[in-house]
């Protein structure tokens, strides 16, 4: 391995990386608002809308996301949307992780004591107090670690957005080695790279979850 | 007429079933009310039928002469003046015991926070849990959580209390703790209707016995004579049930 070649490429890694960084952050952000907005449905079992948001997510968790991407990218301009490369990958990586957090959050949501719905009607709380101050706390505590699983799936999965031409790491990995065929230093690049994003998020994601994890209060 | 509480021909069924029959009670401020009876006989569901948790088929629950009905209005205010403590203490899991007391008067009855927490914190003290306020409900034993969900219907200013088996999930050592928190709100003067298994509490405490069973009033006396001369014998063969003889 040239030590030299990696330094050069280091810089356009260095972009990549951000790039990659910032779409999945984005959304991951966003699918946790389509998260929190379709489990909200499905609990509360919200007539016409329950059967939209199930059929969002049948749709979303069994197609691939390349497919989805390129459907987002081609298909849409052809529909008379026009989208950029950048939103589309965001609302990509949205979608498909809005139907994963949904689950992680319905289940989260149903997890929570009945008793414990009864006990704050009992102290006279209304059904909006109860859902934000009870049962919402309680849900996202025990949904945590799915939906840290997700966050870490949907990182990963950014490496797919090569495809409709975002300049993310797998892009200028496949970009480099095409033109100058410095395969070993651009893929040992590419792996440092995304190892660089997904261990803060592991190594984070198990102090939070310690933190908030349901059976975690008071420890 | 210093009545707070009172039901009329309450009736209540589950899927067709009755559990509760033409239920007539009437509790006076200040009373406590003991409701005795064997599993499944309904006192739980009659609990939950006073403060609106259930709804009722026939007959109405008033409490001072407002109609408590699920599907009303006003049920949240109605039950403001109703506190109730469960079997299972409730608490709730993610916020710590001062949380945990204060968080209904802060949101509901939206009272200062500072003079909550301070009320909450006087209120611990009396059952010697001050030091625990910053604990989360895991953290505690059972006795203590339940005399935490105790202080958390106090917090209400609530006219009545219902007490449902509170002491029914406790190791035997803990129940005592609890009893005698209940025994001193009797003391007070506070109005309470409490089911409970515990016969020589329910003596202690009662200043009338209500025994139900299949989902009936089958008898209604004084501590004394229900626990020395049953009526019925029904209630005879319930009391029965609590003494052993070497056969
Ligand atoms: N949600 C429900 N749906 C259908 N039936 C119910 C429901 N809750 C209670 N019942 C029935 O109603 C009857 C009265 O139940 P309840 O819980 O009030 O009895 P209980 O006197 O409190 O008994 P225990 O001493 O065991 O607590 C029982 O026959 C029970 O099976
Ligand atoms: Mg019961």
């Amino acid at each position: 391995m040239d030590i030299n070649v990696l330094l050069e490429y280091l810089p356009l890694y260095g972009e990549a990386f951000l790039l990659t960084l910032r779409i999945g952050w984005l959304g991951i952000l966003l699918s946790f608002f389509i998260g929190v907005a379709c489990a909200f449905i499905l609990y509360f079992r919200i007539p016409i809308l329950r059967t939209i948001v199930k059929a969002y997510i049948e749709l979303f968790r069994n197609t691939p996301l390349l497919v989805q991407l390129f459907f987002l990218y081609f298909g849409l301009p052809k529909l008379g949307f026009h989208i950029s490369a950048l939103s589309c990958g965001v609302l990509g990586l949205g979608l498909l992780g809005g139907s994963y957090m949904t689950e992680a959050l319905r289940s989260g949501l149903e997890a929570v004591e009945p008793m414990q719905i009864q006990s704050a009607l009992a102290l006279s709380m209304n059904k909006r107090q109860i859902f934000a101050h009870i049962i919402l706390p309680q849900a996202i505590a025990s949904s945590m670690p799915p939906i840290l699983a997700n966050v870490i799936f949907l990182l990963k999965e950014t490496s797919v957005f090569s495809a409709i031409s975002l300049m993310d790491l797998m892009f200028t990995a496949k970009d480099l080695i095409g033109l100058y065929y410095k395969t070993t230093e651009c893929l040992f690049l590419l792996v440092v790279f995304y190892i660089l994003m997904l261990l803060p998020v592991s190594v984070l994601g198990s102090i939070l979850e310690k933190k908030v994890r349901y059976a975690g209060f008071g420890e | 007429m210093n009545e707070i509480l009172v039901t009329e021909h309450l009736h209540k069924e589950y899927e067709g079933m009755t559990v509760l029959e033409d239920i007539n009670l009437t509790v006076k401020k200040g009373e406590v009310v003991v409701i005795v009876g064997p599993s499944g006989c309904g006192k739980s569901t009659f609990l939950r039928c006073l403060n609106g948790l259930e709804t009722i088929q026939d007959g109405r629950v008033l409490l001072d002469n407002e109609v408590i009905n699920p599907g009303r209005k006003n049920l949240t205010k109605v039950r403001e003046k109703i506190g109730m403590v469960f079997q299972s203490y409730e608490l709730f899991p993610h916020k710590t015991i001062l949380q945990n007391v204060t968080l209904a008067p802060i949101k509901v009855q939206k009272r200062d926070k500072a003079e909550a927490q301070k009320e909450a914190l006087a209120l611990l003290a009396r059952i010697g849990l001050e030091g625990k306020k910053d604990s989360y409900p895991r953290q505690l034993s059972g006795g203590q959580k339940q005399r935490v969900a105790i202080v958390r219907a106090l917090m209400m200013h609530p006219e009545i209390l219902l007490f449902d088996e509170v002491t029914a999930a406790l190791d035997p050592e803990m129940v005592r703790e609890v009893l005698e928190v209940i025994l001193a709100l009797a003391k007070e003067g506070r109005t309470m209707v409490i089911v409970t298994h515990e016969m020589a509490f329910a003596r202690a405490v009662a200043d009338r016995i209500i025994f139900l069973d299949g989902g009936q009033i089958i008898e209604e006396a004084a501590p004394d004579a229900f626990f020395t001369h049953p009526q019925t014998g029904r209630a005879k063969k319930f009391l029965e049930s609590f003494s052993y003889e070497k056969k």
